[in-house]
């Protein structure tokens, strides 16, 4: 079965710890004591997609990324 | 792709192949000082046989050949040679990368290939072109190796009118993560030598946005032996499942430290003695260099230079780094400066890799101080857990590894420091190389062979 599923994915160059993306989808994101994204990094069920995305859309430096994870076939 | 025509040509080894059992094989005939012209190279290993592809739809004879070979890369990864061919293979107008960009500071063997046998590895890049349908090969050398840049200068000059490709070198800014993939597709692309955020990886989208091969220094000059005696030959040394000889750099209490080519699967004993035994006792060897991991000296009279063996104490051979440390000196001062020259090697793009390194380091000179305040180790494992994995390139989680491996091996030294602060032994000089102390001292050892 080819289902596609999303994951979350961070480029930590990009990042700059301003954190957005914790406050908006607290579910999969938490920060480090640094204040640095630790991501959960299993699928993301269709019910959190939209947390997901609008994390991603409010992170400034587009450092959070919702990919299509295709299941194993 | 048609293996059809793949496997026609394995050709047989030829008529003057060296004996395979025998060594050195990169390291035949090595001068010791000035590198090994184009003509006695050819003298000792032939000409170069050509590999072209029959048309785009007819896979290389020579990527076969890797793969029966069973060669994997020499940077440290060990990825399967053959598969990185083959991925840029199918890619339009892919460019080869040679890297001898060297940063690890325990190591001197990319160095040595750059120095003193230029041809070996430039035909590693010649025929990797041809295998893959690459015009351009762009060798990446260390600015700091002054005597391997000239020398790969001169030898890409001295082979300019009979070269197949087009040929260049680069220097490269020296530092810890240069050598890294994308830092060196960053740096050839203009960028500083930085590590970049894959996917694009370099065989998608490299140097130039071109599909490209690296492959480090020894890689390609093994692969130029395999292209010349053939993938049977290239086994009857090694293990099956790590075929072929290695170099392997040597450094610590030995009596003639320096490069040295081994079988894989040679005992520690052995590469000892070749060195001429050691001049005092071993704590410890550090295996696969300053991402590798410590073994402690009770276990290396048992010692086999293989993978297989090597990971049952959690170890690989990495890039070829086997480092002793001596008994005299003090291993918690000696992590303590290592994972302090780690930290500042962070490319400091990385929020966990800049501030995690940093706390540990800090953790481990507190330690090595006496100074620590709580629950040491628990504080390095909460540190370690927030570190790896999460860095673009393999540096924070290579400095991890070592860490933890330290604090595991020398369990006793890192209790006893941070309870009753440092030892008689700290105020020795390092043992551990570290460029800004070493530069001196790791010029010019001369390239051994057993």
């Amino acid at each position: 079965m080819s289902h596609s599923s999303h994951k979350l994915r961070l480029n930590p160059i990009a990042c700059e710890a301003h954190g957005m993306c914790a406050e908006l989808f607290p579910e999969r994101i938490s920060l480090d004591e640094w204040g640095y994204p630790v991501i959960d990094g299993e699928p993301i069920s269709p019910s959190l997609l939209s947390h997901a995305r609008r994390a991603a859309q409010a992170c400034p430096t587009f450092a959070l990324l919702v990919e299509k994870d295709k299941a194993p076939a | 792709m048609s293996r059809h025509h793949a496997t026609v040509a394995e050709a047989a080894p030829r008529a003057g192949a060296p004996d395979g059992r025998s060594l050195p094989r990169l390291l035949a005939e090595v001068p010791s000082r000035e590198p090994m012209s184009l003509d006695h190279h050819l003298a000792v290993h032939g000409e170069l046989p050509h590999e072209h592809r029959h048309g785009r739809r007819h896979e290389s004879a020579l990527i076969e050949r890797v793969e029966r070979a069973g060669l994997r890369g020499r940077g440290g990864a060990g990825f399967p040679t053959a598969v990185k061919l083959r991925a840029v293979a199918h890619g339009r107008r892919p460019i080869v990368v040679i890297n001898a960009a060297e940063g690890e500071p325990a190591s001197l063997k990319d160095r040595t290939l750059s120095e003193l046998l230029p041809h070996l590895m430039l035909d590693g890049g010649e025929l990797a072109a041809q295998a893959v349908g690459a015009e351009e090969v762009i060798v990446c050398v260390c600015e700091s190796a002054i005597a391997g840049v000239e020398s790969v200068s001169a030898a890409i000059e001295e082979r300019s009118g009979e070269s197949s490709v087009r040929m260049q070198l680069s220097t490269v800014p020296t530092g810890y993560v240069a050598g890294q993939e994308s830092a060196l597709v960053n740096h050839l692309n203009g960028g500083p030598a930085l590590p970049t955020f894959t996917p694009p990886m370099p065989f998608e989208q490299g140097v130039r946005r071109r599909p490209t091969l690296i492959n480090n220094a020894e890689t390609l000059a093994q692969l130029a032996l395999i292209a010349r005696y053939g993938s049977t030959w290239f086994r009857e040394l090694g293990t099956p499942s790590q075929p072929g000889s290695a170099l392997v750099t040597l450094s610590g209490p030995v009596a003639y430290p320096g490069v040295y080519e081994i079988e894989h699967g040679a005992s520690l004993t052995s590469l000892i003695d070749a060195a001429g035994g050691t001049t005092a006792a071993a704590r410890a060897a550090l295996l696969g260099g300053y991402a590798g991991a410590w073994i402690d000296g009770s276990l290396l009279g048992g010692l086999s230079l293989s993978d297989e063996h090597l990971a049952t104490h959690g170890a690989s051979l990495g890039a070829g780094v086997v480092l002793l440390l001596s008994q005299d000196a003090c291993p918690v001062a000696e992590t303590a400066s290592v994972a302090r020259w780690l930290a500042d090697q962070s490319a400091r793009q990385c929020g966990p890799c800049l501030n995690g390194l940093d706390a540990l380091a800090a953790t481990v000179e507190e330690i090595a101080g006496g100074t620590v305040e709580g629950n040491a180790s628990k504080r390095i494992e909460r540190l370690a857990a927030l570190v790896r994995r999460r860095g673009a390139c393999g540096h924070p989680d290579g400095t991890v590894r070592l860490i933890l491996s330290a604090v595991e091996t020398f369990a006793a030294e890192f209790a006893d420091h941070a309870r009753h602060g440092p030892c008689e032994a700290c105020d020795r000089a390092p043992e551990l190389p570290l460029p800004a102390r070493s530069t001196r001292d790791a010029r010019r050892r001369e390239p051994v062979t057993f």
